[in-house]
């Protein structure tokens, strides 16, 4: 249904695709020119709407890439069997236009003022919200100390690599492999558990803050083992996402 | 059917009830626990959007689009509060 925007409400709007990049094989992100756009913070995520000729219509939400400030990007991994995803990583062209409403959530998110010790735990495009946490605290000059535990199927797999890798000083980035390693790999192999966690989290005694961010399965075993851990249940923040 | 959380619902949330209410807290009819929002329990693709609660399990809201229109049922929650002072 059309209607008018109404202050505080979330309409659906019309966005441009300003910019394509390819991530891996699997992952493009969107940069987006949304009109009117009023900002957003680190974590928060926005609804993408597609239309078909016949008026069928499919919803999916993405994480915004991108620090509060910057423009406006999503991140997509392509699922084979997706409805959405194939559309916005294949077809999509600069100049495009897309349908989309956000920013939402202000659950799963983080600004400097919320503070640390802060723990980021990612799951495969998991990493997308907590890239954007990175650049926030890093645009924000905030010398909260940060870690964060990527786990990817492969080193090929892995978003945002050489921005990552690019982090010193007060933000350690640590990745696991699951699925296969490259010759003289150093970092972690293998699923996050318990004993990974207990190497890398900090531990509870410096009240850290943690987010993590995968599919389900993935953040229920992490956020399981981090409460082991002794990390409180309200200072663990999870977002799921499914596969399709 | 894959388990979500209450984040991958703050859209359809914010349509139904006007602000983001992913760090609501609710309070399960069934059992009395109270959870953020963002920490329930949520399945997208049957019939409507399921809420469940992640103590017990019973269903909190249901969601459902008739023709066009939002049609909420929450007669599983005893309380909905937004945060106070939030954003």
């Amino acid at each position: 249904m059309e209607r008018t925007a109404v202050r505080g409400r979330l309409t659906w709007q019309v966005a441009t695709v300003a910019s394509v990049r390819t991530e891996t094989d699997s992952v493009r992100t969107l940069g987006l020119e949304v009109p009117g756009w009023p900002g957003h913070r680190a974590g928060q995520h926005l609804d993408v709407r597609l239309t078909a000729e016949d008026g069928y219509r499919a919803e999916r939400s993405y994480s915004i890439a991108t620090a509060g400030g910057e423009p406006v990007a999503i991140t997509v991994e392509r699922l084979d069997d997706g409805e959405v995803s194939p559309y916005l990583t294949g077809e999509l062209r600069a100049g495009d236009q897309l349908e989309l409403r956000g920013p939402i959530g202000r659950w799963f998110v983080w600004d400097p003022s919320d503070g640390g010790p802060l723990l980021l735990v990612a799951g495969g495009s998991g990493v997308v919200p907590l890239r954007a946490i990175l650049r926030h605290r890093q645009r924000s000059g905030s010398n909260v100390p940060v870690r964060l535990l990527y786990s990817s199927r492969t080193l090929a797999d892995v978003i945002y690599h050489r921005e990552l890798d690019q982090y010193r000083g007060g933000a350690q980035v640590s990745y696991t492999l699951t699925r296969s390693q490259p010759p003289g790999w150093t970092g972690y192999s293998g699923r996050v558990d318990a004993a990974m966690l207990a190497e890398i989290a900090w531990p509870a005694s410096q009240h850290p803050l943690a987010f993590v961010c995968g599919p389900t399965s993935f953040v229920e075993a992490v956020a399981e083992q981090l409460v082991a851990l002794g990390y409180p249940a309200g200072r663990v923040k999870t977002e799921r996402f499914g596969g399709t | 059917m894959v388990r979500l959380d209450g984040n991958a619902i703050g859209g359809l949330l914010h349509e139904v009830f006007g602000a983001d209410m992913t760090d609501a807290e609710a309070t399960c009819a069934t059992c009395g626990a109270t959870s953020t929002v963002a920490e329930a329990a949520v399945y997208l693709r049957g019939p409507g959007t399921v809420v469940r609660c992640r103590t017990c399990s019973g269903v909190l809201m249901v969601i459902s689009q008739i023709r066009g229109v939002n049609c909420v049922d929450v007669r599983g929650l005893t309380a909905l509060d937004p945060r106070q002072g939030a954003r």
